[in-house]
């Protein structure tokens, strides 16, 4: 494309499919402790 | 819905509902933020042709409808049936963070903790509650391999001997039950030694180090008991640790009132020569006078650009370091259901007092009315259980047309609790903070590709 650049090529829809599994860290847990961030975790599913 | 913002030299366009992020030029960033008005190719063309009239806006229209037909662009929001799936699902708790230690050594100013003891006394959990808290977790934890615990305090080396048995134990019955055990401690470093060094790095998954960032700020708010400052006593602490250790590791501060200018907090951790680092707004009652006011957002606000810019400055010399708010995973992250879920609090995440009480998370814990149990009997207040599951990013109100959702979930229950009584609302001024950092997140992977 000329005038637009992509950055990611994932869409969340398709998370729909394979989510939900549960393996991820929960949002406190690795340093935050007074403010939740879900969007900067790493998805742990092994099956998707 | 689609958010457009411009940073540096920048022009980002996220769809919010997929989650496809963009980089547009000039013109066609000019274009859609007119199409997502409403207007039609003919009057766009018309109010821009003035401005860019060379360009051939019929190439910026097809491109834009090529993402579009490809899910990434003005995306429709199809998540609320996933709800109805996710409120009936069976509750497995996945982590605790044992409250080891009710105590500690500093007498940190904003210590939501109120210097270790949390409403309540002084006390330490014992090796019998340790032991029971792994129980209630193995024995709640149905299917998932990946447990978490969290040492915390108080100043959880204040009771590490039971620390290390509790691990220990742990560790005996991870292969009966198939369960791969993660352990976290957050220490601020003054009783830390050679042989704790050396458990930590052996046994811990990651470890927290609780420092301010510049000398003069972390000994303002992290003084001793007798008023001293405490940073010379741990900075060489915190540097022996790193320096041996292999796994994860944070320096992670609290920035208040007293130092809205905390990009020099996190680049003074950075000159020091850590790598990990995390600096957070304090959690505080507006009448404390180091609490963030509604008038020192937009400080903080810059605040971040600034410490997002001399980042990718760094990153360009190769002395580029990690800051834990700025970091975002653009095509691996959460699925959906995650982030709808959001942080998992009083269902998937609980506390442990030291006695052995269940509550929502850390932040709830000697709050009688949000007690949910005990490691010994299990969740019993499953009312209270069932009004944290309900709460998610799409029954919050304020939430749904925010351009942030999805990466914010709802935000801290415990800090919605504590600045407006309920945890179904939003703390707005972490609203605000919350979306400068994704944004900021987002400019630092851009520069990187």
């Amino acid at each position: 494309m000329k005038h637009i650049k992509t950055l990611n090529n994932t869409v969340l829809q398709n998370t729909v499919k394979h989510g939900g599994c549960g393996e991820c860290q929960t949002s406190c847990q690795s340093a935050c402790k007074t403010s939740c961030t879900v969007g900067n975790q790493s998805c742990e599913n092994e099956n998707k | 819905m689609i958010h457009q913002y411009k940073i540096d030299d920048l022009n980002v366009v996220i769809d919010v509902n997929s989650g496809g992020i963009h980089l547009f030029d000039e013109c066609s960033y000019d274009y859609v933020a007119l199409q997502n008005e409403g207007k039609v190719h003919e009057e766009i063309v018309g109010l821009l042709n003035k401005q860019y009239g060379d360009v051939d806006f019929s190439e910026v229209q097809s491109e834009i409808k090529q993402l579009t037909d490809q899910g990434m662009l003005f995306t429709e929001d199809n998540y609320e049936h996933i709800l109805d799936g996710l409120s009936d699902r069976e509750t497995v708790v996945k982590a605790l963070c044992l409250h080891i230690a009710h105590d500690c050594n500093l007498k940190c100013k904003y210590c939501f903790a109120e210097e270790g003891e949390y409403h309540g006394e002084r006390s330490m959990m014992s090796l019998e509650v340790g032991k029971k808290a792994i129980d209630f977790l193995v024995a709640n934890s149905k299917n998932r391999k990946n447990l978490e615990i969290d040492f915390f305090g108080g100043e959880p080396l204040m009771n590490f001997e039971v620390v290390k048995e509790i691990v220990y134990y742990a560790k005996s019955i991870e292969a009966k039950y198939n369960k791969n055990f993660r352990f976290t401690i957050t220490t601020n470093g003054v009783l830390l030694d050679n042989d704790k060094i050396n458990f930590i790095n052996e046994y811990m998954y990651n470890v927290v180090l609780s420092c301010d960032g510049r000398r003069e700020v972390h000994d303002y708010m992290r003084p001793t008991a007798n008023q001293k400052g405490s940073y010379d006593m741990i900075m060489p602490k915190f540097k022996d640790i790193v320096s041996k250790r292999e796994g994860s590791y944070y320096i992670r501060g609290t920035f208040t009132h007293h130092n809205l200018d905390f990009a020099k907090d996190v680049i003074s951790m950075a000159d020091e020569g850590f790598d990990l680092i995390s600096v957070e707004p304090v959690v505080a009652p507006l009448s404390a006078d180091y609490a963030i006011k509604p008038e020192d957002i937009n400080l903080l606000l810059k605040e971040y650009e600034v410490l997002a810019k001399e980042m990718v400055k760094r990153n360009i010399t190769g002395k580029g370091f990690s800051f834990f708010h700025f970091m975002i995973d653009l095509n691996g992250g959460p699925c959906v259901a995650k982030r709808l879920t959001g942080c998992g609090a009083g269902t998937e995440y609980l506390a442990v007092a030291p006695f052995g009480d269940l509550y929502p998370c850390h932040q709830f814990v000697g709050m009688e009315e949000f007690k949910m149990g005990t490691v010994e009997l299990g969740v019993e207040n499953t009312e209270l259980r069932s009004e944290f599951k309900g709460c998610n990013v799409l029954a919050k109100e304020e939430c749904s047309n925010c351009w942030a959702k999805f990466y914010c979930s709802g935000g801290c229950m415990a800090n919605a609790y504590n600045y407006n009584g309920s945890i179904q609302s939003v703390y707005k001024m972490g609203c605000e903070l919350e979306k400068k950092r994704v944004e900021c997140a987002i400019y630092l992977k851009a520069k990187e590709i």
